[in-house]
C-alpha cells in the first residue's frame, strides 16, 4: 500500500489552511536531497519501527476490524504520519500528522491532529515502541504487544494489540516498487494482530474483540504526476491467510495493480503487476461524490473471485486530505473482512 | 366570490398604475435604506469579531502569576489530551513605528479562528520556521519594510498587526516561552485536569473582545439612527399611498360589502393584497439596499480606520436572516402604515355614501390628539436624556425630541396659515390661505417628513461643521513643529539627533509606550519642557504653573477622553500602570483619539517604563528652513524620505480622514431628504385628485385654470418654506444634542456649536425646489385639466 505516498505528500501540500488544489504538479519533483529507497536494503528491527527522518515520508498506519459482543461490526484506525520539509533529518523540520476514525452502525467518527517537530507533541522511539500525536499513543515493549489509543471530541478507543507472528516484507524483500517508472518505497506489515478493548461512541462504551493490521512505509519519492488516486484493500481471509493488494489510477493509462499473498504462517508472496484485478461494482454517494463501496476482486492463481462490500459506505474522512477509509466483508470464493482505503475521489 | 372580489380590488391597481408605483417605490425606498444600514452595520461587526478572534476570542491558557508559559507545559498539556495552540505575543521595531507581532503554530491552530482565514492562500513551507514570512495588512506591510521580502500583504489582517510562525516570532523576540495557549472550541472526550498537570496555568476567559466594538459603538448607533429615520420617512409615503388607495376605493368597498361580501373577508383580502405588495416592495427595496451598503461600505471603511483604527472587510457577505429581516421590516412598515385604514374598511356601513370623503377632515381634536402625544414624546425624551443619560439616552432624547417637532408642526403651520389668513386683503387672497389650512390634514404627513429631513440635516450639517472648524483650529494648535521624523532603528537616534542640533531650533522627542490605564487601553507619552508645549498645546482646564510642575516632573497630562470616561479633573490623583500615581496637572483635547492617553515628562516615562519606541521627534525649524533640513535629511544622514512628514501634510492627511470620516452622514442626509421630496410628491398628487371638486367652485366663480395652478404651485413652495423655517431651530437643537450629549458619550470630548447659514440657505433653496418640483405635475395637470372634467364635478354631486 505504498499509495499512501499520496495521501501524505498532498496532506503537506493541502494542510489545514491551504484549502487551494494544487493538483499533482509538485509531486514528482520532491525527492531531491533525500534519500531513496534501496532494493538491497533490508530490515533491521527494532530500529526500522523507528522513523527514518533522511526519508520524506513515513507512517505508521493500523486499521482494525473489530466486533462487539452482539456481533455488531466495528472498524477502527489509527495513523501517524511523517513529512519532511527539508532532507535535514533534524526535529524541527518534520512534521507530523495523526488521523483516527471508528466506523460503527451510528456513524463514522474521526479526527485529526498536526504537530510540528521537536515540540514534544509527537515522535516515534523504536525501544521501547512508542509512536504518538498528543494524547494518541501506540505504545508498548515493541510493535508486536502494543496499547493503541486516540480519541476525538466524539469518540475514543483503547485496544490491546498483539501478534506473535514476525513482521512480513512487502514487495522484493521490503521494496515496494509503485509503478513501471521505478518509484519505490521500504514497506512491511504485521497482519496478524488479535485485539481486544473498548470503544466508547457517543451511543455508550463497547467492549469489542477482533483482528488488526499495521503498515509501515516510507519512502522519498511520490508518485507519478499522472496517478489519480488509489484503491487498497486489507484482507483478512477466514482461512487465516492474509491478501493486500492496490490499485493505482492513471490517467494517461491502465491501473497499476499489485499486492502480496501472505499466508497462515507469515510467508509472502507478491503478485507481479496485474496478476490482480479490482474492478469497482457498486457506487454510493459519500460527501456529495460517488466513490465505489463494492469492488470485484480476482487473482486466477489462487482461484480467488470475489466480492468485497463496504460494511458502513459513509466511512468518509473529511480531514484536510479527504478521503475513504473503512471496515469491509467480502464473499465468494473466499470469505472473510478487512479494510477498504481510497483516495483521490475529491 | 372571493376570487372575483380579489380581482375587483386588484383592478384599481392597473387602472392607477402610478400609485402602485408610488406605494411600492415608497416602501422599496424605506426598506432600502434600513436594509443598507444594517448590511453596513452587520459588515463592520462581523470585521470587529474577525479583529478581536485574531487577538484572542477563545478562551487562553495563561500562567497565573503572568510568566512564560515552558515549550515542555504546553506538551504536557498537549499529551494529556488538552487542544491548545501556542501563541507569542509581542512587539517588533519595524521602519516606521513598532507592530505587533503574533507568533501562532498553524498546526494547532483551531480551523474556526480567523487567524487560519488569514493564512489561506499562504504556503505553509513559506510561512513556516524562524526565517518564515511575515504576514500583514498592506498597509501595515509599509511599516515593517526593514524585513524586506519576508513581508507578505494579506488582505483582511487587523491593522497594525504582523503574524508570523511561533519559532519566527520566538528568534524576532528572543524567547523560548509562550505568551499564552489558545483553547480549541472543541476538545477530546478526557484530559487530565489542569491542576494535575500544570498547577501554575490557568483558563482566563477570552479578553474583552469588544474594545473595537465598544469604541465604534456609537457610530453604529448613529447610521442606525440615521436607517431609522429614513425608514420613518419612507413610512409617511407608504401611509400616504395606502391612504389614497383606500380612499379610492371605498365604493369599491362598498360595492362590495352591498353584494355580500363580509367585511372580515373583506379585510382579509385587503392584508392579502397588501401583504403581497409589501413582500414585492421589500424584495426590492432588499436588493437597492444591498447596492446602497455596496456603494457607501468604501466610505464607511475609510470612516472606521480613520477615526478607531478598525478594519473591516470591503465586501459585502449577507446572510439569509438579513435578507428575510429586510422583509419583515417591509411588511411591518405597511401594516404601521395601513392599520387604520383597515379598521376603517372594517367598519365601514355598506349603505354609507359612495362619495370619497374629503382626504381626513381637518380636524381640531386630531391636532389636539397630535399635540398630546407631543408632549408626552418632550417628556419622555427629557426623561431619557437628562434621567437617563448615557448613549442610548442621548438618541431617546434625540429622537423624542424631532418627534415632538414633528407632531407639533401641523399646529404650528395651522396658527401661522390663521395669522396669514387674517392679515390677508381681498377674497382671492384669504381663500387661498383657508383653503391652505383645509389642507394642512392631508399634507401633514409628507410636511413632517420634510421637516425631519430637514432638521437632520442641520443638526447634523452643523455638528459636523462645528467638529471640522474645531477640529482644524485644533491641529494648528497641536501641531507646532514643523517637521516630525522617525528613525530607522532605536541605535540611529544617537547619530540622528547629532546631526539635527546644529541644523534645528529645536528637537523635541515624541516617545511612547502603550499601556493599559485605569483597565482600558491608552497611550503614554513623554514630552521635554519646551516653549512649544506652553504656547502651544491645546490644554482645556489646569492647576496653575502647569509646565513649570510638568517639567520637574510633579504630575501628569490626560486627554479630555480619559478625564472625561473616569471622571477626573486637574488635581485628581491617577493610578498608573506599573503601580505608581501621580497627580493631573491638566486635561488638553484630543479630538479622533479614540483612546486615552497620558503625558508624562520624557524622564519618568523612561525610568518608568521600559517597553517605550523611542524613534518619533518632533523638530522646530525657522518656516525657511524647512526643506532644506528635509533635504539633508534624506541626501546627507540617508533617513527616507518617507520617515520625514512635515506638518502641513499631516494637516492634509488629518483633514481628509475627517472629511471622508463624515462622507457617510452627507450621503445619507442627501437620501432622507430626497425621500421626503418624494413624500411631499405622493400626497400633492393624491390630493390633486381629490380636490377637483374644491377647485371646481372656484373655476365655476371665474377664476381660471392657469391661476388656480399657479396658486397650487405657491402653496406648496410657502408651506415647505414655512416649514423650513421652524426646521432650523429643531435643526439647532438637534446640533445641540448631537455635540454636548452624543459626542461626550460617544468619543469622550464636547465640542463648541458653530452656526452656518449659508449652508441653511443652500437647505431652504432645496426644500423650496424639491416642493416646487413636487407641485409643479400636479399644478401643471391643473392647468391644461378640461374643463369639462370640472364641469362633471356638479353633475356626480349628490
Amino acid at each position: 500500500m505504498n499509495a499512501k505516498a499520496f495521501l501524505f505528500v498532498f496532506a503537506v501540500a493541502f494542510l489545514p489552511f491551504l484549502a487551494s488544489a494544487q493538483g499533482f504538479a509538485g509531486l514528482g519533483q520532491s525527492s531531491d536531497g533525500f534519500a531513496l529507497p534501496d532494493p538491497d536494503t533490508r530490515f533491521s528491527f527494532p530500529d526500522d519501527h523507528g522513523p527514518h527522518p533522511n526519508f520524506r515520508i513515513e507512517w505508521w498506519y493500523v486499521t482494525a476490524n473489530l466486533r462487539d459482543k452482539d456481533g455488531v461490526d466495528y472498524g477502527v484506525q489509527w495513523t501517524l504520519f511523517r513529512n519532511a520539509m527539508t532532507p535535514s533529518g533534524t526535529d524541527a523540520d518534520q512534521i507530523w500528522m495523526g488521523h483516527a476514525a471508528v466506523s460503527g452502525p451510528d456513524g463514522h467518527y474521526f479526527d485529526e491532529r498536526f504537530s510540528r517537530g521537536g515540540s514534544g507533541t509527537a515522535g516515534v522511539s523504536s525501544e521501547p515502541f512508542e509512536a504518538f500525536i498528543d494524547e494518541w499513543v501506540m505504545t508498548g515493549s515493541d510493535p508486536n504487544n502494543v496499547r493503541l489509543h486516540a480519541q476525538g471530541s466524539d469518540f475514543s478507543y483503547d485496544l490491546s494489540l498483539q501478534a506473535s507472528n514476525e513482521f512480513v516484507p512487502q514487495g522484493a524483500n521490503g521494496f515496494s516498487a509503485k509503478s513501471h517508472e521505478g518509484l519505490a518505497s521500504h514497506y512491511y506489515s504485521q497482519p496478524f494482530y488479535k485485539i481486544s478493548g473498548t470503544v466508547i461512541l457517543p451511543s455508550g462504551e463497547i467492549s469489542v474483540t477482533g483482528r488488526g493490521w499495521l503498515d509501515r512505509e516510507w519512502s522519498s519519492q511520490p508518485l507519478s504526476p499522472t496517478q489519480t488516486g488509489w484503491d487498497w484493500i486489507s484482507l483478512h481471509l477466514d482461512g487465516g491467510d492474509k491478501m493486500m493488494g492496490y490499485r493505482l489510477r492513471d490517467e494517461t493509462g491502465p491501473a497499476y495493480t499489485v499486492g502480496t499473498w501472505i499466508s497462515r504462517d507469515g510467508t509472502p508472496t507478491p503478485f507481479v503487476p496485474g496478476e490482480l484485478t479490482m474492478t469497482p461494482i457498486e457506487w454510493a454517494s459519500v460527501a456529495d461524490r460517488d466513490v465505489p463501496v463494492g469492488w470485484r476482486v480476482t487473482l486466477p492463481k489462487r482461484d480467488l473471485a470475489i466480492q468485497v462490500e463496504a460494511i458502513y459506505p459513509q466511512s468518509w474522512m473529511s480531514t484536510a486530505v479527504p478521503y475513504w477509509e473503512g471496515p469491509v466483508s467480502f464473499d465468494g470464493t473466499h470469505k472473510g473482512i478487512g479494510y477498504l482505503e481510497m483516495t483521490g475521489y475529491e | 366570490m372571493t376570487a372575483a372580489a380579489l380581482h375587483a380590488l386588484l383592478s384599481h391597481w392597473r387602472r392607477k398604475p402610478f400609485q402602485l408605483v408610488t406605494l411600492v417605490l415608497g416602501l422599496a425606498l424605506a426598506t432600502a435604506l434600513w436594509a443598507g444600514v444594517q448590511a453596513i452595520n452587520a459588515e463592520a461587526r462581523k470585521s470587529y469579531d474577525d479583529a478581536a478572534n485574531v487577538l484572542g476570542g477563545s478562551q487562553v491558557i495563561v500562567d497565573s502569576a503572568g510568566a512564560q508559559i515552558a515549550p515542555d507545559a504546553y506538551a504536557t498539556l498537549r499529551r494529556n489530551g488538552w487542544k491548545v495552540s501556542p501563541i507569542v505575543d509581542g512587539w517588533v521595531a519595524g521602519s516606521e513605528g513598532r507592530v505587533r507581532l503574533l507568533g501562532i503554530d498553524p498546526l494547532t491552530l483551531s480551523p474556526g479562528t480567523p487567524t487560519r482565514g488569514a493564512l489561506e492562500d499562504i504556503e505553509l513551507t513559506d510561512f513556516l520556521g524562524s526565517q518564515g514570512r511575515i504576514l500583514t495588512s498592506p498597509a501595515t506591510a509599509t511599516r515593517l519594510e526593514n524585513f524586506g521580502a519576508r513581508v507578505q500583504k494579506v488582505e483582511g489582517l487587523a491593522p497594525g498587526l504582523a503574524l508570523v510562525d511561533l519559532s519566527g516570532a520566538a528568534a524576532l523576540l528572543e524567547q523560548s516561552g509562550y505568551d499564552r495557549l489558545e483553547l480549541d472550541p472543541e476538545q477530546p472526550l478526557s484530559q487530565t485536569p489542569l491542576k494535575e498537570i500544570a498547577p501554575s496555568l490557568i483558563i482566563k476567559a477570552p479578553d474583552s473582545a469588544g474594545d473595537l466594538a465598544r469604541l465604534t459603538d456609537s457610530f453604529h448607533l448613529n447610521l442606525t439612527a440615521f436607517g431609522l429615520l429614513s425608514f420613518a420617512v419612507g413610512l409617511f409615503i407608504v401611509n400616504g399611498a395606502v391612504g389614497l388607495a383606500f380612499e379610492q376605493r371605498r365604493p369599491v368597498f362598498r360595492t362590495l360589502r352591498a353584494l355580500g361580501v363580509p367585511a372580515r373577508n373583506l379585510v382579509f383580502l385587503l392584508v392579502v393584497e397588501l401583504l403581497i405588495l409589501a413582500l414585492i416592495a421589500g424584495a426590492i427595496g432588499v436588493v437597492l439596499g444591498y447596492f446602497i451598503a455596496a456603494f457607501l461600505l468604501p466610505d464607511v471603511a475609510a470612516t472606521l480606520r480613520g477615526l478607531y483604527g478598525a478594519t473591516i472587510d470591503g465586501a459585502l457577505t449577507l446572510s439569509p436572516l438579513w435578507w428575510l429581516s429586510g422583509l419583515a421590516i417591509a411588511i411591518l412598515g405597511t401594516a404601521l402604515a395601513a392599520l387604520t385604514h383597515l379598521v376603517q374598511v372594517a367598519r365601514l356601513k355598506p349603505l354609507a355614501a359612495a362619495q370619497p370623503r374629503a382626504w381626513a377632515l381637518a380636524s381640531e381634536s386630531v391636532m389636539r390628539m397630535q399635540l398630546i402625544v407631543a408632549t408626552l414624546c418632550l417628556a419622555t425624551s427629557l426623561f431619557a436624556g437628562l434621567v437617563g443619560g448615557g448613549l442610548v439616552g442621548g438618541f431617546v432624547l434625540l429622537a423624542g425630541l424631532l418627534l415632538t417637532a414633528a407632531l407639533a408642526l401641523p399646529t404650528a403651520l395651522s396658527i401661522i396659515l390663521r395669522g396669514a389668513e387674517r392679515l390677508s386683503r381681498g377674497v382671492l387672497s384669504e381663500w387661498f390661505w383657508a383653503d391652505t389650512r383645509q389642507q394642512l390634514p392631508g399634507l401633514s404627513l409628507a410636511l413632517m417628513a420634510l421637516l425631519l429631513a430637514l432638521a437632520a440635516n442641520i443638526g447634523v450639517g452643523t455638528m459636523v461643521g462645528s467638529f471640522r472648524l474645531t477640529f482644524t483650529g485644533w491641529l494648528d494648535q497641536r501641531l507646532a513643529s514643523e517637521l516630525y521624523v522617525t528613525a530607522e532603528s532605536e541605535a540611529e537616534v544617537t547619530d540622528l539627533i547629532a546631526f539635527l542640533e546644529p541644523r534645528t531650533d529645536a528637537i523635541l522627542p515624541i516617545w511612547h509606550t502603550d499601556a493599559e490605564v485605569l483597565g482600558a487601553p491608552a497611550e503614554i507619552y513623554g514630552i521635554v519642557d519646551h516653549p512649544t508645549y506652553r504656547e502651544n498645546w491645546p490644554l482645556l482646564s489646569a492647576l496653575p504653573n502647569v509646565w513649570d510642575r510638568i517639567a520637574i516632573g510633579e504630575g501628569a497630562l490626560i486627554n479630555e477622553q480619559l478625564g472625561r470616561r473616569e471622571d477626573i479633573a486637574p488635581g485628581d490623583v491617577i493610578a498608573m500602570p506599573g503601580g505608581w500615581e501621580t497627580e493631573v496637572l491638566g486635561v488638553y483635547s484630543d479630538y479622533g483619539n479614540p483612546m486615552g492617553q497620558v503625558i508624562l515628562p520624557t524622564s519618568t516615562l523612561t525610568t518608568r517604563y521600559s517597553d517605550i519606541d523611542r524613534t518619533d521627534f518632533g523638530l522646530r525649524v525657522s518656516r525657511g528652513n524647512v526643506d532644506a533640513v528635509r533635504t539633508s535629511l534624506t541626501e546627507d544622514f540617508g533617513l527616507p524620505a518617507e520617515n520625514i512628514i512635515d506638518q502641513a501634510s499631516i494637516k492634509s492627511f488629518s483633514i481628509d480622514v475627517f472629511d471622508r470620516t463624515f462622507a457617510v452622514s452627507a450621503a445619507l442626509n442627501v437620501l432622507t431628504l430626497a425621500v421626503a421630496g418624494f413624500a411631499i410628491l405622493t400626497s400633492l398628487l393624491t390630493i390633486a385628485a381629490m380636490r377637483l371638486p374644491q377647485l371646481a367652485p372656484i373655476w365655476a366663480l371665474g377664476i381660471p385654470r392657469h391661476i388656480l395652478a399657479r396658486a397650487e404651485l405657491i402653496r406648496a413652495l410657502i408651506l415647505a418654506a414655512v416649514t423650513f423655517v421652524l426646521a432650523v431651530p429643531v435643526g439647532l437643537l438637534l446640533a445641540w444634542v448631537l455635540l454636548a450629549v452624543i459626542n461626550v458619550e460617544a468619543f469622550g470630548w464636547r465640542l463648541p456649536m458653530h452656526f452656518f447659514p449659508a449652508d441653511w440657505a443652500w437647505l431652504a433653496l432645496l426644500s423650496l425646489l424639491a416642493a416646487g418640483l413636487a407641485s409643479l405635475w400636479p399644478a401643471r395637470r391643473l392647468a391644461t385639466r378640461p374643463p369639462a372634467d370640472l364641469i362633471r364635478v356638479f353633475s356626480h354631486e349628490r
